[in-house]
C-alpha cells in the first residue's frame, strides 16, 4: 500500500506540474508557422462591418495583412498591398488588412484613423480592427508590414502557406529585385507549393496594451 | 596573405573610425559583413548592440537609457553601439541632424542592407524583424542574450550589471 503512494504522489506532482505550464502565458515564438491552420475572425471594418474569412464563398486563400497607420514601413508598402490585392483577389487570393495596434499605445493607429486612412487611399480590401489583440496574438504577428497567406482546405479551413514581408525594399519600391509574396501567391495560384514559405524584413513593433 | 591583408586594412579602417568619433559624431554606413565581425568581437567586453532607426518611436525612446549606460560605462569594459536601420539614402536628411540634435556619443552604425531577409536570419534565427531589439554579447565569456521589443532602463541596467566583465 505505501509502495503504491509514491507513483500516485509523482504523478499527482507531473498534473500538477502540466496545468501550470500550459498556464504559462505564451512565448515570443508562439503564433502560426506554415503549414498550421489558422483560424477564422470576425473584425470590424471601416465601414461598420464585419468581416469573417468564411464570408468569402468563392476565395481559394487570403493575404491576411497585419498593417497600421503609423508605422513608416507600413506606409511605404501601402500602394504596393493595394497593388497585391487588385493582382491576386481576380485570382481568388483578396486582401485582409488587420490593424493590431492598440490605441493607447499608439494613439493615430484608433477606428476613426484608420477609416480616415483607408479613404484617403481608397482601400480596394477591408481593414479591420483587432481591438483586443486576440487574433494578432493567435497569429504570432510582432511587426507592421507581417504578411500571412492562408489557402483554403477542402473541409473549409484555412491553412498558413506563407508569412513573412511583401519584397526586397521597403524604401524604393523602383529598386525592389525579389517579390516575396508575389512569388508565393504565384506558386500558390499555379497549384505548387510554396518554394520560400518564410522571410523576414525590419518592421515596426506590434503596440501591445499594457496588462 | 590577402586574408590577413583585408583584415589589417579593416583594423586600421576600425581605429581610425574610432578615432574621428572621438571629435565630431560619425555614422559609418556598414554592410552585413561588418555587422558579422561586430557580432563576434573576440575581446572580453560586454557588447550592447541595440536595432533602431529615427522612424521607430520606441527606439527613440528608450535611446536616453543606451546613452546614459555608455558614459556610465565610459572606463569600463562595456560597449553601447547603436544600429540605425533607417535607408541610407536618408542618412543625411534624417539621421545625421537626429544625431547631431541628440548630442549622440554611442558609437553609431547604419546597416545599409535593404534586404532584411538575406541578413536577419543571419545574425539572429529568433529575430522577426520588429525593432527596437538588443543584442548583449561577450564571446571571450560566451555570453548572449537577445531582447526584441522596447526596453525599460532598469533592465538595461539589471542587464549590463549581469554580463559586465
Amino acid at each position: 500500500m505505501k509502495n503504491n503512494r509514491i507513483p500516485f504522489l509523482y504523478m499527482a506532482c507531473l498534473l500538477v506540474v502540466g496545468v501550470l505550464m500550459a498556464a504559462v502565458p505564451a512565448s515570443d515564438n508562439s503564433g502560426y508557422q506554415v503549414g498550421d491552420t489558422a483560424r477564422d475572425f470576425k473584425l470590424k471594418n471601416v465601414d461598420g462591418k464585419m468581416i469573417s474569412m468564411a464570408d468569402y464563398k468563392d476565395a481559394k486563400g487570403f493575404i491576411v495583412t497585419f498593417t497600421c497607420n503609423t508605422c513608416p514601413y507600413s506606409v511605404a508598402y501601402e500602394d504596393r498591398i493595394i497593388n497585391l490585392h487588385n493582382k491576386y483577389a481576380p485570382k481568388g487570393y483578396p486582401v485582409i488588412a488587420i490593424n493590431p495596434n492598440d490605441v493607447k499605445a499608439s494613439p493615430k493607429d484608433s477606428y476613426k484613423h484608420m477609416q480616415v486612412r483607408a479613404k484617403e487611399k481608397k482601400f480596394p480590401f477591408p481593414y479591420v480592427y483587432d481591438e483586443t489583440q486576440e487574433i494578432t496574438k493567435a497569429y504570432g504577428a510582432t511587426r507592421t508590414p507581417h504578411l500571412y497567406v492562408v489557402q483554403k482546405q477542402k473541409d473549409g479551413s484555412f491553412k498558413v502557406a506563407y508569412i513573412g514581408t511583401i519584397d526586397d525594399n521597403s524604401r524604393e519600391p523602383e529598386k525592389v529585385q525579389k517579390k516575396y509574396a508575389e512569388a508565393a501567391l504565384d506558386e500558390l495560384v499555379a497549384g505548387k507549393a510554396v518554394s520560400q514559405p518564410n522571410t523576414k524584413a525590419i518592421g515596426c513593433t506590434i503596440k501591445w496594451r499594457e496588462a | 596573405m590577402t586574408v590577413y591583408l583585408k583584415q589589417l586594412i579593416l583594423l586600421l579602417a576600425t581605429g581610425l573610425l574610432t578615432c574621428t568619433a572621438a571629435q565630431a559624431q560619425t555614422v559609418p554606413t556598414i554592410k552585413f559583413d561588418q555587422l558579422q565581425e561586430l557580432r563576434q568581437a573576440p575581446h572580453d567586453t560586454l557588447y550592447v548592440v541595440n536595432f533602431w532607426a529615427t522612424w521607430c518611436k520606441p527606439c527613440i525612446k528608450e535611446m536616453p537609457y543606451f546613452e546614459a549606460a555608455n558614459a556610465k560605462y565610459k572606463d569600463q569594459p562595456v560597449r553601447v553601439i547603436l544600429v540605425s536601420m533607417d535607408a541610407v539614402q536618408d542618412k543625411e536628411k534624417r539621421v545625421l541632424p537626429f544625431v547631431q540634435k541628440r548630442k549622440l556619443q554611442s558609437r553609431l552604425y547604419l546597416l545599409d542592407e535593404p534586404d532584411g531577409n538575406t541578413w536577419i536570419d543571419r545574425i539572429e534565427p529568433k529575430w522577426s524583424g520588429a525593432i527596437p531589439a538588443t543584442m548583449f554579447f561577450n564571446n571571450k565569456r560566451g555570453q548572449y542574450e537577445f531582447i526584441e521589443r522596447e526596453i525599460s532602463e532598469k533592465e538595461l541596467q539589471e542587464l549590463i550589471t549581469k554580463y559586465k566583465p
